[in-house]
């Protein structure tokens, strides 16, 4: 990933940060400059609980490159009590736990290696809760 | 009066077995099974590493002190496992918990004690009244070269604590350090692995060290093994710090709570941290612990810790590190664990 746009990213990816609009109160990841709801300008900072109900979710055999030593994996919808859905890969949990309305909670994780040299991207994944 | 305000860990869920190990090189399992007294330790899957676990054992402790992390003066961590060559673990971590910008940040290196001079130079700087609040953490996910005897031990784990001036869960009674330059242990520059120097990393570095501080530190505070309920050393194995409490005259009951190397495995630099936040989720207010890591090269850190009334308010706000220890445990076979700590040679 190029560096910049990693960068750009990590408010969100890292501290989940979301944008909540001011005047109709509607949550956004990543942060838009206009509510698609009420048409405001003006969004206030929040962070998103770490503590998410699974949607849906589905079994990945056949990943893009720099995933392929991690498949298969599971990737998954969360809620967030917020009401933003965010995907994600939802790991350390069997496939045959996994659950749709189950409880998980967001963890910091490495998410992708840019091959020998490049720059290491973490982000967020969906766990079991302990 | 400074002390701990916040504490926490972070361990991987996956564990391999000594026998596994054991297995696959041929090797006797019973005989390192009661020789190191490990049982089987904890496994980074590829996608955590130092930072990751830094970040999350940060959160723990930010919950435990009731600080948001834009309040961290310093953001401090040792590891000998640090995922960059050229870039600090510390600003990725101090993003990751909003202590970005105005925080100072380094990344420690000193073998095994890493983590515990972060904890030195924090409560350091809090001390001289330089910062409010400084975050030192612990971790590594150590590489132990297949086959080696470290191999069977070398583990995954971090441990966070808030160093502050107010709302203590423990405060600071004394400290100490104790060096000398000992050629125990290293890893050259482009190495995957450390080397050790068998036998030599025994008497003349483990146990000098971490006597020698012990001794110095106990004398400092005019106090006597009995005066301590913990006691926590650092554990390369799970027979190094048992031995060490015994040849101080610590009895094996005040080192159980921390001892959680035959579970655990050697965590590095998070070994003796990670013991620390296992005593503090049990202790009561007014316990005193004892604690003295060791890193080889070689050095120790001690220092002596008395339990605050505020510690058992806090101790269950998030889970403690016996859960994390012995809850929802995914056991892996050797080649997936070679294959998540990147064993495995792809040639192609």
């Amino acid at each position: 990933m190029f560096p910049a746009r990693y960068a750009r990213e990590m408010p969100h990816r890292y501290r989940l940060e979301a944008h909540k609009c001011k005047q109709c109160g509607k949550v956004f990841v990543p942060r838009r400059e206009i509510c698609d709801k009420c048409g405001a300008t003006e969004f206030e900072v929040i962070r998103l609980s770490d503590r998410v109900k699974l949607v849906t979710y589905t079994i990945i055999h056949t990943p893009a490159s720099q995933f392929k030593d991690q498949s298969p994996y599971a990737l998954g919808i969360c809620e967030f009590p917020e009401g933003v859905r965010l995907t994600a890969q939802v790991v350390d949990i069997d496939f045959a736990d996994l659950k749709t309305g189950m409880d998980l909670q967001v963890e910091f994780r490495r998410i992708q290696t840019d091959g020998h040299e490049g720059i290491l991207s973490y982000g967020y994944k969906f766990v079991p809760v302990i | 009066m400074e002390g701990i305000v916040g504490y926490g860990a972070h361990i991987p869920r996956h564990r391999i077995k000594v026998e596994e190990i054991a297995k696959v090189w041929g090797a006797d399992a019973p005989s390192y099974k009661r020789g190191l007294q490990l049982r089987e330790k904890s496994v980074p899957p590829p996608d955590v590493d130092t930072i990751t676990l830094s970040v999350e054992a940060a959160k723990r402790a930010l919950k435990r002190a009731g600080v948001d992390g834009a309040q961290l003066g310093a953001v401090y961590i040792g590891s000998e496992s640090h995922p960059y060559a050229v870039k600090p673990s510390g600003t990725v971590v101090a993003e990751a918990l909003g202590a970005v910008p105005d925080c100072h940040c380094a990344d420690y290196e000193f073998a095994c004690k890493a983590g515990s001079e972060a904890m030195f130079v924090a409560m350091g700087l809090v001390k001289a009244g330089y910062i409010d609040y400084g975050l030192a953490i612990g971790g590594d996910t150590s590489q132990g070269a297949p086959s080696d005897a470290l191999e069977y031990s070398a583990s995954a784990g971090a441990a966070a604590f808030i160093m502050g001036r107010e709302n203590l869960v423990a405060e600071i009674e004394y400290s100490n350090s104790y060096m000398t330059d000992t050629p125990d242990f290293w890893r050259r520059e482009h190495e995957f692995y450390p080397q050790h120097a068998g036998r030599y990393t025994g008497e003349p570095a483990y146990f000098k060290h971490v006597t020698g501080a012990a001794k110095a530190l106990l004398k400092k505070a005019g106090a006597e093994p009995g005066d301590f309920q913990y006691c926590v050393f650092h554990q390369p194995n799970g027979k190094f710090p048992m031995r060490a409490a015994k040849m101080l005259g610590f009895t094996k009951e005040q080192n159980l709570t921390g001892w959680l190397a035959p579970t655990l495995g050697n965590t590095y630099s998070g070994a003796s941290p990670i013991g620390l936040t296992a005593i503090l989720d049990v202790a009561k207010p007014g316990d005193r612990i004892f604690m003295v890591s060791y890193g080889s090269g070689s050095g120790s850190d001690g220092f002596i810790w008395k339990c605050a009334d505020r510690l058992a308010e806090v101790q269950n706000l998030v889970a403690t590190t016996r859960t994390l220890l012995d809850e929802r445990l995914t056991y892996v076979d050797y080649g997936t664990y070679a294959k998540y700590r990147r064993k495995i040679l792809k040639n192609y």
